[in-house]
C-alpha cells in the first residue's frame, strides 16, 4: 500500500515539475518580446555559450566521424559496400550525431555553468538585490541566455557536422584508402539540404532545453553551496535527457513518412 | 508612511513572523533591533515583497505594496542587504551605479561612473576601488560598497540590513553619520537594522523590537531606557540571564 503512496506521489512530483518547468519555459518566451533587452548580457551569453564551447563541440565531432567511418567501413565491408563510408559518414553525422553529441556537450559545458552561476546568484541575495534596482531576473538573466543559446547552437552544430566529415574523410584517405576526390564528391552528392536543415532545427531546440534547465534549476537552487551543487547535477541530468528525448520526437516528426 | 498590519510568514513549520503591527512615519529613521533569527531580515524582504507574507496587510503611503505597479513601486526603496548581494560580474563602479544605468532617466556611462565615484567617497571608499571587482575588497569594503549602491539613486526610503556589522568603530562612525545625514539632509525614511547598541543610539527617531515573531516594544529612543519592557532592557544591556532565552 505504501509502496502505491510513494510511487503516486513521485508521479504527481513528476507532474508538478513538468508544470513549472513549462511555466518558465513560456515566461521567458513571453519576456523574450517585451522590452526592457539587454544586449550586452545577450552579447556576453553568445560568447560564452558559442565561442567557448566550439573546441569541445569540434574536438568531439572530429574523433566521432573518425570513428564512425572506421565502424561503417568494417560495416559495410561484410556486403561489400564500402562505398557507401562517405554519404553515410555525412548523412549519419549531419542527422544524428553532429546535434546530439553537440547538444550533450554543450549541456554538461553550458547548463552547469548557467546553473552554478545563477544558483550563485541566489544563495547570495544577488537576484533579490536585482529586484530591489527594478531590474526583473528572468528578462535580465534568463532571456539573454535563453536567446544565445538557441541562435548559437545551429551554428555549432554546423561546425560540428563540418568537423565530423572532415574527422570522416582523413580517417577515409589515410587509413581506409579512399581516394580524396571521390570522398568528397560521395559526401556533397547524396546529401540532401534537409538532412542539414534537419540537424540545425535540432540543434536550436536543445540550445532552447540547455539554457531553459541550467536557468529554471539555477533559479530554484536551495541555500548554501549544497543547493548550487545540486542544482547544477540536476541542470545537467536533466537537459542530457531533455535533449535525447526531444531528440527522438523530431526525428519521429522529420522522417517518420 | 509605511505600514504593517498583522504580518505573518512562516517557512514550512517555522514560524518567523506570527503577527507583526508596525508603523514607521516619513522622514524618519527606525531601528529595528531583536536577537538572532528573529526574522528582522525577512521583514524587510516582506515590505519589499521578495518574500510573500503567508498572511497580513502591507501598505506604503497608503497604497498596497503587492500589485499595482512594481517598478514604480520599487523605484522608490533603496536596500543594503545583510551580505551586500554585490554582482560579483561587474566592478564595483558598475554595481553602485546599475540602477542609474536603466530605466527611464538612465545616465551616460562617464556620468554614471562620476556619481558611483561621490557615493563611494561618502561611505569613505576612495576612487582607486571603483574598478575592482567585489571579490578583490574585504568584507567591510564590500558592506561600503553596498551601501554605496543602496542610495546611489537617491530613492525616498532606504532599508539597512546590518550597515556598520564587520566594520571598525572609526568607519562604524562614519556610515552611522551618513545615515542620520541622508534622514536629516534629504528627508530620506530609513528602516535600519542592528546590532550595535551605540549606532542604535546614533541613528534612531524610533526603535522597534521583534521578539517571537511580534513587534515586543516600539517608541522613540530617548524612551528606549525608561521603557520597563524586560524583554527590552535585556536586550539593550546585553545580559545573558532574562526573559529571552539564551539558546534560540
Ligand atoms: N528563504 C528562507 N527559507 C527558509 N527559512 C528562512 C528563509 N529566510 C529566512 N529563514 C529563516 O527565518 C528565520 C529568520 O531569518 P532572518 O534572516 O530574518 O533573521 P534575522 O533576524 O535577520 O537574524 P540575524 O540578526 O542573524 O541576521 C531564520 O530562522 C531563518 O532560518
Ligand atoms: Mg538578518
Amino acid at each position: 500500500m505504501s509502496l502505491i503512496a510513494a510511487l503516486g506521489r513521485s508521479f504527481l512530483a513528476l507532474l508538478a515539475t513538468i508544470g513549472r518547468v513549462t511555466l518558465f519555459a513560456g515566461a521567458t518566451v513571453g519576456h523574450l518580446l517585451r522590452p526592457p533587452f539587454y544586449p550586452r548580457e545577450f552579447g556576453h551569453a553568445l560568447l560564452a555559450i558559442g565561442y567557448f564551447s566550439l573546441p569541445v563541440v569540434g574536438l568531439t565531432a572530429f574523433f566521432t566521424g573518425g570513428a564512425l567511418a572506421l565502424q561503417i567501413y568494417a560495416g559495410g565491408a561484410r556486403f561489400s559496400a564500402e562505398a557507401v563510408v562517405p554519404s553515410i559518414v555525412a548523412i549519419g553525422m549531419v542527422r544524428e550525431l553532429g546535434p546530439v553529441l553537440g547538444g550533450l556537450m554543450v549541456a554538461g559545458r553550458v547548463a552547469a555553468s548557467i546553473a552554478a552561476e545563477i544558483g550563485t546568484m541566489k544563495v547570495t541575495e544577488q537576484i533579490d538585490a536585482l529586484v530591489t534596482l527594478s531590474t526583473h531576473p528572468m528578462k535580465y538573466l534568463a532571456v539573454p541566455r535563453v536567446l544565445a543559446a538557441t541562435l548559437v547552437l545551429p551554428v555549432l552544430v554546423a561546425v560540428g557536422d563540418s568537423i565530423g566529415i572532415l574527422g570522416g574523410f582523413v580517417v577515409g584517405v589515410l587509413r581506409l584508402d579512399f581516394n580524396a576526390a571521390a570522398y568528397m564528391r560521395n559526401t556533397v552528392d547524396f546529401l540532401e539540404f534537409w538532412d542539414i536543415g534537419s540537424g540545425l532545427v535540432k540543434g536550436a531546440v536543445f540550445g532552447f532545453i540547455v539554457a531553459t534547465m541550467g536557468c529554471y534549476h539555477g533559479m530554484r537552487s536551495g541555500r548554501g553551496a549544497q543547493g548550487v551543487g545540486r542544482a547544477t547535477t540536476d541542470a545537467v541530468v536533466s537537459s542530457s535527457v531533455l535533449i535525447l528525448a526531444a531528440n527522438f520526437l523530431l526525428t519521429e516528426v522529420f522522417f517518420s513518412a | 508612511m509605511i505600514a504593517l498590519h498583522d504580518v505573518h510568514k512562516a517557512f514550512g513549520a517555522k514560524r518567523v513572523l506570527s503577527g507583526v503591527t508596525l508603523e514607521m512615519p516619513k522622514g524618519e529613521s527606525m531601528v529595528i533591533i531583536g536577537g538572532s533569527g528573529t526574522g528582522k531580515s525577512v521583514l524587510l524582504k516582506c515590505i519589499l515583497g521578495l518574500v510573500v507574507p503567508d498572511r497580513g496587510r502591507i501598505s506604503v503611503d497608503g497604497q498596497p505594496a503587492e500589485g499595482g505597479d512594481r517598478d514604480a513601486f520599487l523605484a522608490r526603496f533603496g536596500m543594503l542587504f545583510q551580505g551586500a548581494a554585490l554582482f560579483d560580474s561587474m566592478t564595483v563602479w558598475e554595481n553602485v551605479a546599475f540602477r542609474l544605468r536603466r530605466g527611464r532617466d538612465k545616465l551616460p556611462r562617464p556620468a554614471a561612473r562620476e556619481v558611483a565615484v561621490e557615493k563611494l567617497r561618502r561611505v569613505g571608499l576612495g576612487p582607486e576601488v571603483a574598478d575592482l571587482y567585489p571579490a578583490e575588497l574585504s568584507g567591510g569594503m564590500q558592506k561600503r560598497v553596498g551601501l554605496a549602491r543602496a542610495i546611489a539613486a537617491d530613492p525616498e526610503i532606504i532599508f539597512f540590513d546590518e550597515p556598520t556589522t564587520g566594520l571598525d568603530p572609526i568607519m562604524a562612525g562614519v556610515i552611522n553619520d551618513l545615515i542620520r545625514e541622508i534622514v536629516t539632509e534629504m528627508g530620506v525614511t530609513a528602516m535600519t537594522i542592528t546590532h550595535d547598541m551605540s549606532s542604535v543610539r546614533a541613528i534612531a527617531d524610533r526603535v522597534a523590537m521583534l521578539h517571537d515573531g511580534v513587534i515586543q516594544w516600539t517608541g522613540p529612543v530617548g524612551e528606549m531606557d525608561r521603557s520597563g519592557d524586560p524583554y527590552l532592557d535585556q536586550f539593550i544591556h546585553g545580559r545573558a540571564d532574562g526573559p529571552i532565552a539564551a539558546v534560540r
